[in-house]
């Protein structure tokens, strides 16, 4: 039985330390945290032998389950690119005209054609592919090359622009400048006829004057005695109001003085064509595809 | 009210009696060389107590057991696309159903505000009547209670528990405690298992658990609640609300002189000493010293030393002592529900309660405006939402002929139970017109959003060269008009056109 007193005075040890009469007592502690303590050290063991744990000089302890994450990541990523198979198969098998009629194709398409054009090609055309000087805005309604449908997007995607492929599309503006074709003073009118055709330029009237006649004789051929240029040979409207180098004076000058020759590489050389028909259907969405 | 080192010393009960402190050898001190660093746990025996507050304990226990285990098979008919679980936590789909309100992931602040309310329900009832938590909701506190009495129909109650562990090992100690493990095991089981149900369609996962099919992450979650409720429940107990739980040191600072707390009413227990038949109780206490309400503890205290830490406040000693005062036919209430002013009173008059405080008060209004704000947020909800985002890079596209085109991301998002068709048009930009990646050949495009789900589209709008000429800044507001196919019910959502600066 209970002794009379219950209430005992502490025969627990204090810390000394006393705050308004309340006392830091100095327990021991439950034993079974100690044990708690005394697993947590056999489970370390037992992970330092089964798992990746100590470096060494040139390797590390590889640990009995052999697990490693890079390995683990690689799994990963298989498993991915066998999940998206699926998709990537058709995409291999079908026209583009029939994956764009599919939405869940054209969905997965749109999402890997923007990695992928991350990845690629918004170094020049840039992340937004607005584009910037000397490359082309993927998002207005013209085309310096092709009609803008599915197949044209494509075709330059995979074999470029004065790349090194066979099929590459490939055309030449002189230096008429710098070869002699043309004095100064033309390129002058020249410039000032140009800009006019697309309801700019101040030039005067007797200056675009004589520029137009000189265009009929020397650009015509390719840019068309309108000017409206030729998308099948890459040849740019100089009506509209759009400029891949600038629409002021001088860089119209400049571009008849020596010329303009952009790059766009073949990337069938670098990208699988189902990435490349990905890219297609991302760029034909981007508004000027058509 | 802190506890102070002086309540707690006097929970250090004399030699002999149970309870579950260690007792401390008088002579050097702990940390001394030659005393022990650790202390040996002290086996609890609780005995059963019959009462008002066992009852009542027994019905939490049924109720709170009772919809732990059952809430997952309640059915709830969200129509053919969605589960039909009233709760569910849905983490492949992200989502959330609670009977008639599911939650999206962008609105955890739902589940926010229930923890909210959940800590400021504890601080309210814990100002007013303390541990009421800890003493007859807390899992813990359930789960032990029917780990108790699962040993107590296997070992028999208090006394014969006591002789069997101090019998040495035979047959029946064996079998009587193996059974008592065994049951404990399958109710770990059965409570893991019940968990997984949240979590999954309950019916179609209880048939994959039987015949092994069910996923790996399943098993390995009923594998770790097992183990939790048969350490935690069955052997623990009382170890984790002194030594693993924060709350115990938190509620200290919770409640205070005018808080109902289990108490022992020390002026009318004392002075304490066994008492016979026919003997007067003149000049003497109340209290026969008859240690029933230390046996009855569950965490092995003694409530006659006063507020304790380790005092879960379950009110057991108070069923124990009430049938002790019945028997020796005092008044009921030597242990009972009273504020610490009361009993300073001594007995000598009789301090009103006083519940209405300003920390209830605060707590309380704090509850209703965080209901108040949860429930606004809930009705207003709307089932049909639609977010734009204008393009960023490049903000505009200069066309051929000097007009102009916009690109904006359109989300739609139907937290209907069945799919939705939305057209989609444009208000306030004349001249403009709107094309929809993978729809641009439709002349009236409408879009499908599946059912409780949320459908991205592409959206250009361009402004041919008179449209573009026409815009004033080089901003114009305009709408982009989402119209329910099926009801015709239009909502406006603002967008802006952004063009060159003028």
């Amino acid at each position: 039985m209970a002794k009379r007193d219950s209430h005992p005075a502490a025969k627990v040890e204090t810390t000394g330390h006393e705050w308004d009469g309340i006392t830091e007592a100095n327990r021991p502690l439950p034993k079974w945290w100690l044990w708690t303590f005394y697993a947590c050290i056999v489970w370390a063991i037992g992970y330092w032998l089964l798992m990746p744990a100590w470096p060494l000089v040139s390797t590390y302890t590889k640990g009995f389950l052999g697990y490693s994450q890079r390995e683990r990541v690689a799994e990963q990523v298989a498993d991915a690119k066998a999940a998206k198979a699926v998709y990537r198969d058709k995409i291999a098998s079908m026209t583009l005209a029939s994956i764009v009629e599919d939405p869940e194709l054209l969905n997965f398409a749109l999402a890997g054609g923007e990695a992928a054009f991350g990845d690629n090609c918004a170094p020049c055309h840039g992340r937004g592919a607005q584009g910037a000087f000397g490359y082309p805005n993927l998002r207005d309604d013209s085309w310096l090359w092709g009609d803008g449908s599915l197949d044209a997007i494509y075709t330059t995607i995979s074999h470029g622009i004065r790349a090194d492929d066979p099929k590459t599309r490939m055309n030449q503006m002189p230096a008429f400048g710098r070869t002699g074709m043309l004095t100064e003073p033309k390129i002058s009118d020249v410039a000032d006829y140009v800009l006019s055709l697309s309801g700019g330029g101040f030039g005067d009237h007797a200056a675009i004057e004589r520029g137009g006649k000189i265009f009929a004789e020397t650009c015509a051929p390719c840019h068309g005695a309108d000017g409206k240029g030729n998308s099948k040979l890459g040849v740019p409207n100089l009506t509209d109001q759009l400029w891949l180098y600038g629409g002021d004076k001088s860089t119209v000058m400049e571009s008849i003085r020596n010329g303009r020759g952009g790059v766009m590489p073949n990337w069938s050389a670098r990208l699988d064509p189902e990435t490349i028909k990905e890219l297609a259907i991302y760029v034909h969405s981007l508004g000027g595809g058509r | 009210m802190l506890m102070t080192e002086t309540d707690l010393s006097r929970a250090r009960s004399a030699d002999g009696a149970p309870g579950r402190l260690p007792k401390v050898p008088e002579g050097p001190a702990p940390g001394d060389e030659g005393g022990s660093l650790y202390a040996e746990r002290v086996k609890v025996y609780p005995k059963e107590a019959h009462g008002r507050f066992r009852t009542v304990k027994w019905i939490v226990m049924a109720v709170t057991l009772g919809i732990y285990y059952i809430v997952p098979w309640i059915r709830w008919d969200r129509g053919p696309y969605l589960p039909d679980q009233a709760v569910l936590i849905d983490f492949p789909a992200r989502r959330f159903y609670f009977f008639f309100i599911e939650i999206w992931p962008q609105e955890f602040y739902f589940v926010t505000g229930l923890l909210v309310l959940a800590a400021l329900g504890l601080f309210l009832v814990t100002s007013i009547a303390g541990r009421v938590w800890c003493g007859y909701t807390c899992p813990q506190t359930v789960w032990t209670d029917l780990m108790i009495a699962v040993e107590r129909f296997w070992q028999g109650d208090r006394n014969q528990r006591l002789r069997l562990d101090k019998h040495p090992w035979s047959a029946e100690t064996l079998w009587r405690k193996g059974a008592t493990h065994l049951s404990w095991l399958l109710i770990a089981i059965a409570t893991g298992g019940a968990w997984v149900f949240y979590f999954a369609d309950a019916p179609t996962l209880a048939k994959q658990l039987l015949t092994l099919q069910a996923p790996l992450v399943a098993y390995l979650f009923i594998g770790i609640f097992t183990a939790t409720t048969y350490v935690l429940g069955g052997i623990a107990r009382e170890q984790v609300c002194i030594y693993m739980c924060p709350w115990p040191r938190i509620q200290g600072a919770m409640f205070d002189r005018d808080s109902l707390l289990i108490s022992y009413r020390t002026w009318r227990g004392e002075p304490r000493g066994p008492h016979k038949t026919g003997q007067s109780w003149e000049g003497r206490g109340d209290c026969i010293d008859c240690n029933q309400c230390v046996a009855v503890c569950p965490t092995g205290i003694d409530i006659r030393n006063g507020p304790q830490l380790e005092c879960i406040q379950c009110a057991l000693c108070i069923d124990a002592c009430n049938a002790i005062m019945d028997k020796v036919e005092r008044p009921r209430g030597l242990i009972a529900y009273d504020t610490m002013r009361n009993l300073a009173a001594d007995g000598r008059e009789t301090v009103p309660l006083h519940l209405i405080r300003p920390r209830v008060i605060l707590y309380a209004v704090a509850m209703v405006v965080v209901s108040a704000i949860m429930l606004v947020a809930l009705l207003v909800r709307p089932d049909l939402d639609v977010s734009v985002l204008h393009d960023r890079n490049p903000i505009y596209v200069r066309l051929s002929d000097g007009g102009l085109r916009n690109g904006y991301t359109v989300k739609l998002l139907n937290k209907l139970y069945e799919p939705h068709s939305f057209k989609i048009g444009i208000e306030g930009l004349p001249g403009a017109t709107l094309s929809i990646i993978g729809l641009d050949k439709e002349a009236d495009p409408v879009v499908a959003v599946p059912p409780d789900d949320l459908q991205t589209i592409r959206l250009y709008v361009t402004l041919q060269k008179q449209g573009a000429a026409a815009l004033t800044g080089d901003s114009t507001d305009f709408n982009i008009v989402v119209t329910d196919v099926a009801s015709g019910e239009r909502a406006l959502h603002k967008a802006t056109f952004r063009g060159p600066e003028r």
